[in-house]
């Protein structure tokens, strides 16, 4: 598009006061997404933020494009209409664990499943926030919150899974204080044709804080984590001597160096792969986690099939107008 | 009578109502329409109302399987199909049962006997046979046996039993066509076009027509035919149309009016089904039907096409709408324009999806939390569900609100004569769309109607946002001061109240003044009007307010109000709109008429209950 201004990220932000806690993730995430916008060519008026409820949903608020700050659970619906009405939008819906995954679940995974060519940040923080402190359905077994002092006992969903098992084309994952990884991540998602769900990671510093750390800190991350990228070997570590295997129908970590195995030994990630077999073993990976677009398997988007449909339509109904629809059919004259 | 079957005399009548009944499998709704459809063809108004259960085959010969359609033709206006019966047509025992107790004695009544098998009885719950135990006596009884005489014009096409049992219903409606002097042709037409491709079932159907009109001619039973002449309508071009279908239909008119792309968000609900059914099949005029996840997000989609730019629209019925009440708080805060069809039917909860009710008036009224004022509008016949399908729509675009129609099973599924209208016959409609970012907020209002003006993505300039928590009266931004929050309440609610500036005044059928004012909402109308015009007709004061408009009420409601010496306000619920008058026009001798049986009102019914108004001494609701 060659008639789009140049933006910078301050184009993107808008004159309200951000009111998130202070340390959030929210300002990184925030601050990476403004950063992304400039990059993706698109014009400020065809962008659109789309939230339901939480604390991460206020996002829209704070952006200098056109927003809606909807209801509880229904940001995926209110965007699937927006998308649907003005396929040429670049729409975002900014998203909870509580609202995309409890009160909006039937919504996600629909709008999963259709693959409505827009991008779903999930703002994972595995808890309730906006309303203090309640378990999420993304909080660990066990956890204790205001609404589970002695361990919470439902066990959570995996966004992950939940996004593959509802045949996501794109879904990644990735830490809520890289901001340059965000903003790469976010330029990509845009840039992927259908639905791309990203799972954010994301610290809330009041009521869960910490809880990434085990595998997102300074200290952990090398070990802990390993971050996925098409095309490349899944290898980590602190000393980059680390690795992902299949071991029959099992991924394990193994070692360059020790027992034999070689660099050869590890896979290669293909994260374009159609059978979702292996994206769905590395989201269920815990020790290291798993980050980075771990699946991007290109396919019709949804608004796609929609507008082509009518636009086949609109073809084969050349010259009908609604005058002629009302005297279709049987009329008779007195 | 005559003795000389060659020779049958024939007598004119003003109007025939007629009663299918069968099997929900067999076919009375087709039947139905074929009669009726044929009818208005050879010049008569018509006026149906089917009435079938919730279950989509319900086991054969059961009581409550029995799927019924009801037709009144007639030489004159009509607006109902008919309180009393002249022919009921009973395919099974079962559907006799359920049926006979509508039919008054000396009336016809038309049965396959066939279909009066042993089994079928006991599934009806009959000892002996009426056909044969003289119960029976009272009625006009043309037995015929259907089934076999279908069979036997069929035979030699060598279908199965079942698929020639399939055209009983048309040997049934060829002997009706006989006994009221209709044509064939039309029927025979709609075969050939619905069958197009299945020449068999064209041969079969137009057979069984043919025979069972044949027979009728020779049955020594049937001494006299009839006639009903052409009404006198006015003069052009017609087609007979549903509520569901006009419905749809004035929402296409209405974008191409208001030069906007129609969007539909919907999920399946039975009444409203139907218009999705319609819409879908309109992608040509750039009609965006969705079918959402559920009921909620049918609406959150239509918001945020909405906030796209589009005319938007959901569909549903009263539990559909309990469920959208969330998202409409939504609309109506961000001040977004769109149309919630409630398409009523019995309730609470599931109550009777296939009956009709007016039972969710304050659920479109107050079903939101916090001060949540829209703009409720209702239709009161199939066809006027065009016009305020179509009003609907141009009074959220020019006023930049969520307006909730309301139509019920009844209007919905039924059917009547639509003098067509073209699309340069319908009122402009005239979207306030954002023109100058200088200084633009999102609450850039018109002075008059305080309509917000509309800006929407793609316009450059105008980048905004818009949401649930409550914003500054002037920028638009989140603000949560006391004083501004009861600013804004005031001024959502004086937008929705000056739309009374914008639509008609409420006019009086019969009496302008005296002794009575009847008045009604939505799809009782064709009831209330034709009992009205017979009392009035008989010299009594007695008038009908009928309203289209409820919030904002017409602006000469109080005017109307105060001519009468007593009000009743009829609905097909506990008295939802009386308590609305009651509060909102206090100081009338209010009586109220409220049936909840799921059925519309009967004609006898109304007067009756007009006459012991106006001789009440003192207020005795019903």
């Amino acid at each position: 598009m060659t008639d789009v201004k140049k933006y910078t990220f301050k184009d993107f932000a808008s004159d309200q006061e951000v009111r998130w806690c202070p340390g959030c993730d929210d300002y990184v995430i925030l601050r990476a997404v403004q950063k992304a916008l400039p990059e993706i060519g698109r014009k400020k008026e065809d962008v659109v933020f789309i939230s339901g409820i939480g604390c991460s949903s206020r996002f829209p608020y704070y952006m200098n494009t056109y927003g809606v700050h909807s209801i509880h659970g229904r940001a995926a619906a209110v965007a699937t209409g927006t998308k649907l009405a003005n396929p040429d939008l670049s729409v975002w819906v900014i998203t909870g664990d509580g609202d995309a995954l409890a009160i909006g679940g039937n919504h996600t995974i629909h709008a999963i499943r259709r693959n409505v060519d827009m991008n779903v940040i999930l703002f994972n923080n595995e808890i309730y926030g906006l309303t203090k402190g309640q378990f999420s359905p993304t909080s660990l077994l066990g956890q204790k919150t205001k609404t589970s002092p002695f361990g919470n006992t439902q066990p959570p969903f995996n966004p992950g899974e939940l996004a593959i098992g509802a045949h996501a084309r794109f879904f990644a994952r990735i830490s809520g204080n890289k901001p340059k990884e965000l903003s790469a991540m976010f330029i990509q998602a845009e840039q992927f044709k259908g639905l791309s769900f990203i799972e954010v990671l994301q610290n809330c510093v009041i009521f869960n804080d910490g809880a990434f750390d085990k595998f997102n800190s300074k200290e952990t991350r090398p070990d802990n984590q390993v971050y996925v990228e098409h095309g490349k070997k899944m290898i980590f570590g602190h000393d980059n001597n680390k690795g992902l295997r299949l071991n029959g129908l099992k991924l394990e970590v193994v070692t360059i160096g020790e027992n034999g195995v070689t660099e050869d030994d590890i896979l290669v990630h293909d994260a374009h792969e159609p059978d979702p077999t292996l994206h769905f073993m590395l989201t269920r990976m815990e020790n290291p986690i798993v980050t980075g677009v771990i699946r991007a398997v290109e396919d019709m988007s949804f608004d796609e099939r929609f507008v082509g449909q009518m636009e086949e339509r609109i073809a084969a109904g050349k010259g009908v107008t609604f005058d002629s629809l009302v005297e279709s059919g049987e009329t008779y004259t007195l | 009578m005559s003795n000389n079957f060659s020779q049958k005399s024939s007598s004119e009548l003003d109007s025939v109502v007629i009663r299918f009944a069968g099997d929900s499998g067999d076919g009375m709704q087709l039947t139905g329409t074929q009669f009726a459809d044929t009818s208005a063809l050879m010049g008569n108004d018509i006026a149906t109302f089917p009435n079938y259960p919730s279950e989509i085959r319900a086991p054969q010969g059961s009581l409550f399987g029995v799927s019924g359609f009801q037709v009144q033709v007639a030489s004159q206006d009509i607006s109902t199909p008919g309180d009393d019966l002249d022919m009921l047509v009973a395919m099974n025992p079962a559907a006799l049962k359920t049926n006979l107790p509508d039919l008054a004695p000396g009336k016809m009544l038309l049965v396959d006997t066939d279909a009066f098998t042993p089994k079928n009885l006991k599934k009806a719950g009959y000892e002996t046979n009426p056909l044969e135990d003289g119960s029976l006596e009272p009625y006009r009884l043309i037995a015929a046996p259907m089934t076999s005489s279908t069979k036997a014009a069929l035979l030699d096409l060598g279908m199965d039993t079942k698929s020639m049992d399939r055209s009983k219903n048309m040997f049934t409606l060829g002997m009706i066509y006989w006994i009221y002097g209709r044509s064939m042709d039309h029927t025979i037409e709609f075969f050939q076009k619905k069958f197009k491709k299945k020449p068999i079932v064209i041969e079969a159907n137009t057979r069984a027509l043919k025979a069972g009109n044949v027979y009728a001619e020779n049955l020594e039973l049937i001494a006299t035919t009839y006639q009903v002449r052409p009404a006198q309508l006015k003069k052009g071009k017609y087609r007979i149309i549903m509520g569901n279908q006009a419905t749809a239909w004035g929402f296409i008119a209405a974008a191409k009016k208001a030069n906007k792309e129609l969007f539909l968000g919907s999920y399946p609900i039975t009444p409203a089904s139907d218009i999705l059914h319609e819409l879908v099949k309109h992608p040509e005029f750039r009609v965006k039907s969705f079918q959402a996840e559920d009921e909620i997000a049918g609406v959150a989609s239509t918001i945020g096409a909405s906030f796209a730019g589009d005319l938007a629209i959901t569909t549903t019925s009263g539990p559909g709408l309990a469920l959208k009440g969330e998202a409409i708080g939504l609309a109506m805060i961000t001040e977004m324009p769109m149309v919630i069809v409630n398409v009523q039917r019995g309730g609470p909860s599931t109550g009777m999806p296939t009956k009709t009710e007016q039972s969710d008036l304050m659920q479109a009224m107050y079903g939101r939390n916090g001060e949540s004022p829209v703009i409720v509008v209702a239709a009161h016949s199939p066809s006027h569900c065009f016009d305020m399908a179509f009003e609907a729509s141009k009074l959220a675009l020019e006023h930049m609100t969520p307006v909730i129609l309301m139509t019920d099973g009844y209007i919905a599924n039924g059917s009547e004569p639509w003098l067509i209208k073209k699309l340069a016959d319908l009122p402009t409609i005239t979207t306030n769309i954002a023109k100058n970012p200088e200084g633009w907020t999102p609450y850039t209002r018109d002075k008059d109607s305080l309509a917000r003006e509309w800006a929407y993505p793609g316009m450059e300039g105008f980048e905004h946002r818009v949401g649930g928590l409550e914003k500054n009266v002037q920028t638009g931004n989140v603000n949560m001061q006391p004083m501004n929050h009861e600013e804004m309440v005031k001024l959502r609610a004086e937008k929705v109240k000056r739309v009374e500036n914008y639509i008609p005044d409420l006019e009086v059928e019969g009496a302008q003044e005296g002794d009575l004012l009847v008045v009604g909402w939505g799809g009782t109308y064709g009831a209330l009007h034709t009992a009205v015009q017979s009392a009035f007709g008989v010299g009594k004061k007695v008038g009908l307010a009928h309203f289209n408009y409820i919030n904002p009420m017409p602006k000469n409601t109080a005017e109307v109000l105060k001519k009468f010496k007593k009000i009743v306000v009829c609905e097909l619920n506990a008295g939802q709109f009386y308590k609305i008058l009651l509060a909102e026009h206090p100081g009338h001798n209010y009586f109220k008429y409220n049936k909840v049986q799921g059925l519309p009102f009967t004609i006898q019914e109304l007067m009756n209950r007009f006459d012991q108004v106006i001789a009440a001494e003192k207020v005795v609701n019903v």
